[in-house]
């Protein structure tokens, strides 16, 4: 059986899906959510990238490396965040996390 | 069937494992070691597709930089997981409901995916590399190409998107304790002879 596109699709289908799922399972862990967020990115990159190889179209690629460093950058803000966070409170609870009344 | 096929469902199946890990594993430092097995196994699969550039930047990236960010950071706090992980079963259900209709909508929705006979070709066409002139150029060599010509805005944007990440993460975790001394420039520049040096007359017998 030859891989196909939709091969390609289904795993990144099925690694959208755990991204969620760690999301909904992980309520109070920020830095599971975080993780699952990369891994939420890492389905949308391989999208792109199959998408990319299968029809003969580099912009694909390219995309994916911009996500690629909005991801970094976004891991480098959020990690940041949660360090100053836990300096104040001394937790990383997503509970507590009501300074704002949001 | 033929090895790529093999090598295709060793690394789906280690990356959905892996990935399955993440986020069900009791300790976080296990889930960054996962992550970062699936980050290389997602490379595996991006080589196997063709986009051998973005692989290696993937394990560059990834699990050289952002993996070891993430490990640093759950190492650093001293943070009881235990606690963090009450209610994980609570959410068990609906996450699994939510989860298992998401799945079945996309897998629906992807693996009827087909595009039109004329479609590969159409874009391929359009494309700025054409896959007969694909094969004599490597994968590196195109992105290149493509990126600092057509998407040479887009670079730049993802440059600055990485300037001020990088500086909004030195801004937020920098702190300035008090009672350290600390080297004031400004103020050694501004220092003159003037204000240095004081000129005190001594008369003989008294001291100051």
């Amino acid at each position: 059986m030859d891989i196909g596109l939709s091969h390609y699709l289904t795993v990144a289908a099925i690694l959208f899906t755990l991204g969620t799922l760690g999301i909904f399972l992980n309520r109070k862990n920020v830095i599971v959510i975080l993780m699952s967020v990369e891994l939420i990115l890492l389905a949308v990159n391989i999208n792109l990238v199959a998408f990319s190889a299968f029809l003969g179209n580099l912009t694909g690629q390219i995309f994916a490396l911009l996500v690629l460093t909005v991801a970094a950058a976004e891991a480098a803000i959020g990690l940041a965040i949660l360090v100053v966070f836990y300096r104040n409170r001394g937790s990383i609870a997503v509970e507590d996390i009501n300074a704002m009344k949001g | 069937m033929s090895v790529a096929a093999a090598f295709f469902y060793l690394f789906a199946f280690v990356l959905i494992a892996s990935a399955f890990m993440v986020i069900s594993s009791r300790n976080p430092v296990h889930s960054v070691l996962f992550l970062i097995l699936a980050f290389v196994n997602a490379a595996g699969l991006f080589i196997l597709i063709g986009a051998e550039f973005l692989a290696l930047i993937l394990v560059v990236v990834y699990v050289g930089a952002v993996a070891v960010l993430f490990l640093f950071v759950v190492m650093m706090l001293d943070v009881d997981f235990v606690e963090l992980r009450q209610g994980f079963l609570q959410y068990l259900p609906i996450g699994m409901i939510v989860g298992a209709i998401f799945l079945a909508e996309l897998v629906l929705v992807l693996g009827a995916w087909a595009t039109g006979p004329g479609v590969a070709q159409a874009v391929s066409a359009a494309a700025n590399v054409a896959p007969a002139g694909a094969e004599a150029v490597s994968n590196v060599r195109a992105i290149g190409q493509v990126l600092y010509t057509d998407y040479i805005y887009f670079f730049q944007a993802a440059g600055f998107v990485l300037l001020v990440a990088m500086i909004g993460a030195i801004v937020l975790t920098l702190r300035h304790k008090a009672g350290v001394k600390r080297q004031s420039i400004s103020a050694q520049v501004e220092r003159t002879a003037k204000t240095a040096i004081e000129v005190v007359k001594v008369r003989p017998g008294q001291g100051l």
